[in-house]
Order: structure tokens, then sequence, then C-alpha cells
């Protein structure tokens, strides 16, 4: 690993204020990825903003959001009382990531900034846009079974490998930002970004900016919600599709809907057109396929990833099925 | 040995030699912002240029006052440093879980962790399990029950195994293989690892 210096903080002001000063600085939380691509000399970043001392591990309720801040652990997260209650969905997307031992010490913020897991991105004698812009897109022709099937561009087609964010998104989850200029609210769905010409950036966050909490609206999809994950091994493996699905339903009838997508683009992939075919429809195997059948209408496969144009659906059928038998 | 080589005083030569090579090996892994700020006076900067940050740290209920690079693991810390080896280095990724062990009561993977963001912590290995001459419950199981074959993952599935008993997450074979998930056997002791634990779970004895 290459050299580098480190500070502790307690604040995030003080750590915004490090992170901005320093030319190729960066915050480090539960470092489970962070220190991974170090050692690998994907990334090198030349000062450590160790962020723990921060306090942002609350879980709290305030009014009829929930608040998550940024420094709470993924374990501690899944295993919540208040988010086992009002959100199923979270607690059983992030208990299908990653192992115990890494839930313990990945935080919330960092799930979030937690870069793809694409072979190219990761081999630093490779190609890789991402890692090195210009360079072009080893996965396009080369070995792309893992990779995008929507919202891919001409220089990148990695996934976003975080389970967490596929149900945060179709939570309407809200992202609280500090950076040089204050705090800013973002929606979570516009968090995370597309590839586009840009694929190097993840995110939307600005120079300086530190996650400091989610703000989770309470809903009345949680009694009818499921994650459903198709992996290679039956645990401790990435997605090649999840699917987060969350139902409203009054008798039969779809009141409404939250549905998304892991595994299958660059960032979490909300199947908003296929919520809005479904609202007021009924809850039937039949309307499940027709909307599945639209979500499918925008992919796009490479050579070896065709697989998930029948397996997004048929997770997205199976998903809403499990959410239904819920009740 | 070579004529060259006798002539250089003994042991001097050799270890500065071995110094400056690693010094100079360091120093091609070392941002150029750092170097340059270590122009010139380039012995007085060397101590700064390696950036040792100063750790408190308990291991196996031992206090330690430390000096370490940032860029150290708490795997390499607790081999290289403290001469504990019973944590082992497999993956050095995340993804073997051979180097689980505790921090306050929660297992991690010790090869993601740096060992500076561990300031005022309490670890515990392999090492401090048992109780002097008395094993753990956890290992005594995994010996009764055959849970390993060549032995290398196994402190970290017993690590691993005693946090899952004591998280709750122990009630099933199948809850016990979801949540011992995050270490792998490539011997393919997994049935016998599950026995194991679920016979100190069943037991109800305090681990």
């Amino acid at each position: 690993m290459i050299n580098f210096t480190f500070v502790r903080t307690t604040t995030a002001k003080a750590a915004v204020g490090l992170v901005t000063k320093e030319k190729n600085a960066r915050f480090i939380a539960g470092g489970t990825n962070l220190v991974d691509l170090m050692k690998r000399g994907v990334t090198a970043p030349e000062r450590l903003i160790d962020i723990n001392g921060v306090p942002l591990k609350q879980i709290e309720l305030a009014g009829d959001v929930l608040h998550i801040g940024a420094l709470a652990s993924n374990s501690a997260v899944a295993e919540h009382e208040l988010v086992k209650l009002h959100f199923p969905l979270l607690s059983l997307a992030l208990q299908a990531g990653a192992s115990q031992q890494l839930r313990n010490v990945a935080t919330v913020g960092g799930n979030m900034m937690q870069r793809t897991r694409c072979g190219y991105f990761y081999d630093t004698t490779m190609p890789c846009n991402k890692r090195a812009p210009g360079t072009g897109c080893g996965a396009i022709t080369g070995y792309n079974r893992m990779h995008a099937i929507f919202g891919t561009s001409e220089q990148c087609i990695a996934v976003h490998p975080s389970d967490m964010c596929v149900g945060l998104v179709a939570l309407d989850a809200m992202v609280v930002l500090a950076g040089p200029k204050g705090e800013r609210k973002l929606k979570f769905i516009d968090f995370h970004k597309l590839a586009g010409t840009t694929p190097e950036k993840d995110n939307n966050l600005l120079p300086g900016e530190m996650i400091i909490r989610l703000e989770i609206p309470l809903n009345k999809v949680a009694a009818n919600s499921h994650y459903v994950k198709v992996r290679d091994r039956a645990s401790y493996a990435f997605a090649l599709v999840s699917v987060a699905a969350g139902l409203q339903l009054q008798g039969d009838k779809i009141v409404d809907v939250r549905l998304a997508m892991g595994g299958v683009a660059h960032k979490p992939w909300r199947l908003l057109e296929a919520e809005a075919f479904l609202k007021g429809k009924t809850a039937t195997e039949a309307n499940f396929k027709a909307a599945a059948a639209l979500v499918m209408k925008n992919a796009k496969a490479y050579k070896e990833n065709a697989f998930k144009l029948q397996m997004a659906p048929n997770t997205l059928i199976e998903a809403l099925n499990l959410a239904k038998s819920k009740a | 040995m070579s004529v060259k080589e006798e002539n250089i005083p003994e042991n001097e030569g050799r270890r500065d030699f071995l110094k400056q090579g690693t010094l100079f090996t360091a120093l091609a892994l070392t941002p150029v912002s750092l170097l340059k700020a270590a122009e010139g006076k380039a012995d007085e900067k060397f101590a700064e240029l390696f950036e040792q940050v100063s750790l408190r740290i308990k291991v196996n209920g031992v206090a330690h006052e430390l000096n370490v690079e940032p860029r150290v693991t708490l795997l390499d810390l607790l081999r290289e440093q403290l001469h504990l080896t019973g944590t082992k280095k497999g993956c050095d990724h995340g993804q073997c879980g051979a180097c689980t062990v505790h921090i306050d009561g929660t297992r991690v993977n010790s090869c993601l962790q740096l060992a500076v963001m561990n300031e005022g912590k309490e670890i515990t290995t392999i090492e401090g399990l048992a109780n002097n001459d008395v094993l753990h419950p956890m290992q005594a199981a995994f010996i009764k029950h055959d849970g390993f074959q060549c032995g290398y993952c196994t402190p970290g599935q017993i690590m691993s195994a005693v946090a899952c008993v004591r998280e709750g997450h122990a009630g099933s074979k199948g809850e016990i293989r979801e949540y011992m998930s995050g270490n792998i056997c490539r011997c393919g002791a997994y049935p016998n690892i599950v026995d194991a634990i679920e016979e100190v779970q069943k037991s109800g004895v305090q681990v």
C-alpha cells in the first residue's frame, strides 16, 4: 500500500475542512472497500481523514421519518428494531450483502460510496475508464457476465454492487450532506449517477461533501415487502440480479408499490414506469408479468450477460409474488 | 563469500545495505508531494516522511502503546509487530475470513482494518480465547467434531463462531451457515464446523 498521512477528527465540520484543504485527501469510515482498493493500487489517497470519531451512529424516529446516521454500521441498521418494523426491505437487503464481519464494520455512508466490483476496474493492468479515464472499457468486449443491462454507456458497463442502496432507492430515502458551503439534501435516487461520459464519477457528491445521514419517510408498503437476490452461491456473493419490492394492498388492489433492481445498472435502478403501471391494478401474476415486460423494454445485453434478460423479469415477478404472499 | 564482501565490516555493511534497500523501496511507493517535502534534509526528514501515528490498543488483555505507520493493517500489526501469529492471513482482501478477530467484542476482518483506526480498542485474537490451559468451549467443540482439516482457516472460523453464538445467530443449521458465510474453508469442513457451533449453542454454555 502506498504511504499516506492520517488524521483523526471528531466533527463533520472539521472533517469537511480537512478534506477540502488537502489535495487527494479522502474520508475513511469502515474502510472495508477503501483499504482493499488501496492495497490493490486502484486508488492512492495521500491523506486519510478518519471520521469514526464523528457522532453519526444514530438510528431514531423523528416524527414520521427515520434518521440513520452515516456511520451506523450495516449490521446495526439491519438488526435495529425500528428498521425491521418499518423498513423490513432495508433490513433484508442489508443482510443479503457481504458477511457479518464486513457488515459489522461497513457503514451506511461507506456502503453508498463503495465502488464497482468490475474485474477491469480492480485489475490495474487492464483498461478501465472508471479507474483511468480515457483508457477504454475492458468489459464491453471482454468478460461481462456480471455487468449492466440498463443505462449503459459506450464508456462503462459496470454495475453498482450495493444491496442496501437498492432497498433505499425503493424507500424514497433522502441523503443529508455536509459540504464547504453547509448542508444540503439530495433525493437518494439522485445520489448515484449513470456512467455516461464520466464513468470515473459514481455519484453526484460535490468536492468536499460528506454524507451525514439518511432520512427515510414511513410508508405503507412495509407489511408486503421483500428483497430477492440471485447470486452464484447461496450467501456472500454479489448480485447477478436483485429486486426490492413493496406493495400496499387493499384486498387484491395495489394502492402503492415500490420497485427497484440491483446488479443491472451503474446505479440502484428504480422501476418507476412499472410502478405507475401497477398502481390501481390487481395484484395478479398477469399484471406482474406485464410490469416486468415494461421494465425489460430498454434492456441491452452484452456477450456474456444475456441471461440477465430472463433472470431480471423472473426475479421481479418472484419478488412481487413473495411480497404479496406476506399478507 | 566474495573477497569484496569480506572487506565490508561484519554486519554493518549488510545491515546498512538492507536498510537502504528498504528505504528506497518505501520511497518508490511514496507520493510525490511527500517526497518534495523531504527534499534537502533527507536524513532528518525520513522519520516525518514515514509518519508514525501513536496508538494505544489492548490485545488479549495486554495494553500496548505503539507507534505505527498509517498503512499497517491490524492483521499485520498483530502478526508482525506483536508476534501473535494465530490470526491468519488468507486472501488479505476481506473475502475469506481467516483473519477474523474481535474488536470490542465484535467480529471483523482484521486485514481490512487500518491499525491506527483502533485507538483505545480492545482486540481479542485466537490466542486470547482459552483460559490458560483450558480450551474455550468452541475450541473444544471444533476438536470434538473435527471441524477442520489443514487448520489454516480454523482460528478465523472459531473467532467467527464464538461471535455467531453471542450474536444469537446460531439458532439453526441454516442460520449458522448464513452467518458463517464470511469464513471460507477450502478443505470443506463445513458440516463439522456447523455441528460444532450448533452443539455449543445448544449446550447453553457461556461463550
